[in-house]
């Protein structure tokens, strides 16, 4: 009922909300009316489906509530992941790298709060706030190395990058401690929910917070003038430049960008186990991000929703068997964790030759000729 | 004194490994433009192929000939099959290609043969041989850089003194005037994978013993390491591959050897985007043209 409740005002209270947002967002300057509108309809589109997602969240199990957050998090890191490959061209294999910063940062800012025995509700905005800031900075790193880099160059830079997570966490091992990585206190429902409020409703609603956060800047992002530089520096960097726009400046600020939103998927990604480890964010976790937002097309928002989803779900896929047909333990045991690699790795490679554009862009060819053949009869 | 001595030949030992395998790289990028990110995983899957026929057989030579074997099957195949077929509205599309073909190959020998390490033997003695006094080489080293160098001689004869290396240097070079004068372009392309695949079926081999040991994921760190070779000798040019492996092969050594095994990661990385950033080219380039 108290879901029910907030879900409601949420939505309520979005159309007065734009104007102190428009301030912060960029829009076509001199246009109020286009800008505002695609502004307006995100707030709603971003009010509805949290409402969506609340309500359902509110008939689902623990483990499945846990599985909402999972996508969520994803969602984080896909949205700001699918600008920057799709929008700008620059293929990175670091962001599994940059979801690991940001999930560090947050357990050590809540260990950091726990040693000192300071609590509050703050403490898990301001470490998220870090994560996002530090992994920013990362990305400001790498990014401007990465705009004097293109194609495989910079896929292998950030191939680098990606592999030197362990490698970290081993040499400042008192810091990061090594392979057994942190733990810090879990997350709890708080007290004015009820005292028998399940907790991982609440992680799913921290996460849903953020990705829709991240998916309304995005959104809002895409549709900007920054938006069109990027695709314009994409498409033809020397054209790009002759319009007047500062090539390198906006491959760096897409890196940042696109960083921010890694870190803060990677924190939430924390958030949910309360613990991190180098192991988590091995260089799997990149590819499983690229397959992600290549099976929703790449440079897709919607994609973006869809790559976090089966990301998540194709991961259940080897229980799913194990349990649907009776196997030989040790062959259950190698199809544990190879079958999702197995299926993802074959999705890369089909949708890439078969339908480059993802399932966003098939779902709008086949619109498109739906239309065509009803206009035409 | 004794150390730095161990480890120089340790470097070019393993330096040579790396030749190989940024050759294996470079190999591709001249036929195609592109980057096969899947070497690595191709490499760890002809090992396979190879060790199982070694335990078959007891043979080590015998898998050493199926493994490169395989190599060039599979390298045909990949093209043939894959590489071909994508498309070239996204000029990221075979890089992400390559890499779905990294998990499903992984996947796949996790099935079949199991996530854990398997012990690789080699008919050869890898313990250091004492000469004067001083600690330097085993003879695995020497059958490495020896066989290394082997497939450098012969690879470098191809490319210069016979018709089928002309004809792939013309395809890579200009492929529609080599199609005009009836090279057959996609054959070319074939065979350069196959090539490619079979020398880094060689260097996996010759890799997979010097304490990596036989597992789905063992070639990733080798594969940044040679891309990183690959990139300090020049994309193009076969000779920096091999100049550029050796290098690499030494400095990592070195690091190794006097920083400690954890910080190789940092330091590959540090070597690449100092190469990138200074001489993007690589070390010897020779064109100085600014392309727009």
């Amino acid at each position: 009922m108290t879901a029910t409740r907030t879900g409601l005002s949420t939505a309520d209270r979005q159309p007065t909300r734009p104007s102190p947002l428009r301030r912060l967002l960029p829009g076509p300057p001199g246009s109020p009316g286009p800008g505002d509108s695609a502004l307006l309809r995100h707030l709603i589109l971003a009010g509805l489906a949290g409402t969506i997602v609340v309500l359902v969240t509110n008939q689902l199990e623990p483990y499945q509530n846990l599985q909402v957050a999972r996508v969520c998090a994803f969602l984080c890191v896909t949205a700001g992941y699918t600008v920057l490959v799709g929008l700008n061209g620059q293929l990175s294999l670091g962001h599994g790298a940059l979801m690991a910063t940001g999930a560090y940062t947050v357990a050590l800012t809540q260990q950091a709060f726990d040693e000192r025995a300071v609590q509050g509700r703050w403490i898990l905005p301001l470490s998220l706030l870090l994560a996002v800031a530090v992994t920013a900075v990362v990305g400001l790193v790498i990014g401007l190395a990465a705009a004097r880099l293109r194609g495989p160059y910079l896929a292998g830079v950030t191939l680098a990058v990606a592999t030197l997570v362990p490698a970290i966490t081993t040499i400042f091992t008192e810091v990061f401690n090594g392979e057994q990585g942190l733990r810090f206190p879990s997350e709890t429902p708080p007290a004015f929910l009820g005292a028998y409020f399940q907790p991982e409703r609440w992680l799913a609603w921290i996460a849903l917070a953020a990705a829709l956060l991240t998916m309304l800047l995005m959104a809002n992002l895409v549709r900007s003038r920054f938006g069109r530089s990027l695709r314009a520096v994409r498409d033809d960097e020397v054209a790009a430049g002759l319009c007047g726009i500062h090539v390198a400046g906006s491959q760096v600020l897409a890196f940042v960008v696109s960083a921010a939103c890694a870190g803060l998927g990677g924190g939430v990604y924390a958030v949910l186990t309360a613990t991190v480890a180098p192991g988590k964010f091995a260089l799997d976790l990149s590819l499983f991000l690229l397959m992600a937002i290549v099976i929703g097309g790449l440079g897709s928002l919607a994609g973006a929703v869809w790559g976090a989803i089966l990301l998540v779900a194709l991961q259940e896929l080897p229980s799913l068997i194990t349990e649907t047909f009776t196997l030989p333990s040790d062959l259950a045991q190698r199809l544990e964790g190879n079958l999702a690699l197995a299926v993802f790795g074959l999705i890369l490679i089909v949708v890439m030759i078969v339908a480059p554009a993802g399932l966003q862009g098939a779902a709008r060819s086949l619109a498109a000729r739906l239309r065509r053949r009803a206009s035409s009869r | 004194m004794d150390r730095f001595l161990f480890l120089t030949f340790d470097g070019l030992s393993t330096g040579a490994v790396y030749a190989a395998f940024a050759l294996a790289l470079v190999l591709i990028w001249r036929a195609a433009r592109l980057v096969n990110f899947a070497q690595g995983a191709m490499a760890v899957a002809t090992t396979y192929v190879g060790y199982t026929v070694v335990s078959g057989t007891g043979s080590y030579w015998l898998g050493l000939g199926v493994a490169v074997l395989a190599g060039l099957a599979l390298g045909a195949l990949v093209e043939r099959v894959l590489m071909r077929f994508v498309g070239h509205a996204n000029p990221l599309g075979e890089v992400i290609v390559a890499l779905g073909l990294v998990l499903l190959i992984q996947a796949v020998l996790g099935m079949v043969f199991g996530n854990e390490y398997r012990p690789a033997t080699v008919p050869f003695d890898t313990d250091a041989l004492s000469v004067g006094g001083i600690t330097a080489v085993s003879p695995y080293d020497l059958w490495v850089f020896g066989a290394v160098m082997v497939v450098v001689v012969l690879l470098a004869l191809l490319f210069t003194r016979t018709s089928i290396g002309l004809r792939m240097r013309a395809s890579a070079f200009a492929p529609e005037v080599s199609r005009l004068l009836g090279v057959n372009v996609g054959r070319m392309l074939t065979v350069g994978w196959a090539l490619a695949a079979a020398v880094g079926a060689l260097a996996g081999m010759l890799v997979i013993p010097t304490g990596l040991g036989l597992h789905p994921h063992a070639m990733d760190m080798v594969f940044v390491v040679a891309f990183t070779a690959a990139v300090v000798g020049g994309l193009d040019s076969p000779a920096g591959a091999v100049v550029g492996g050796l290098l690499v092969g030494l400095i990592l050594s070195y690091v190794t050897g006097y920083l400690g095994p954890d910080t190789t990661p940092l330091a590959v990385l540090v070597l690449l985007l100092a190469v990138l950033l200074v001489r993007p080219g690589g070390l010897f380039s020779s064109v100085k043209a600014r392309h727009v």
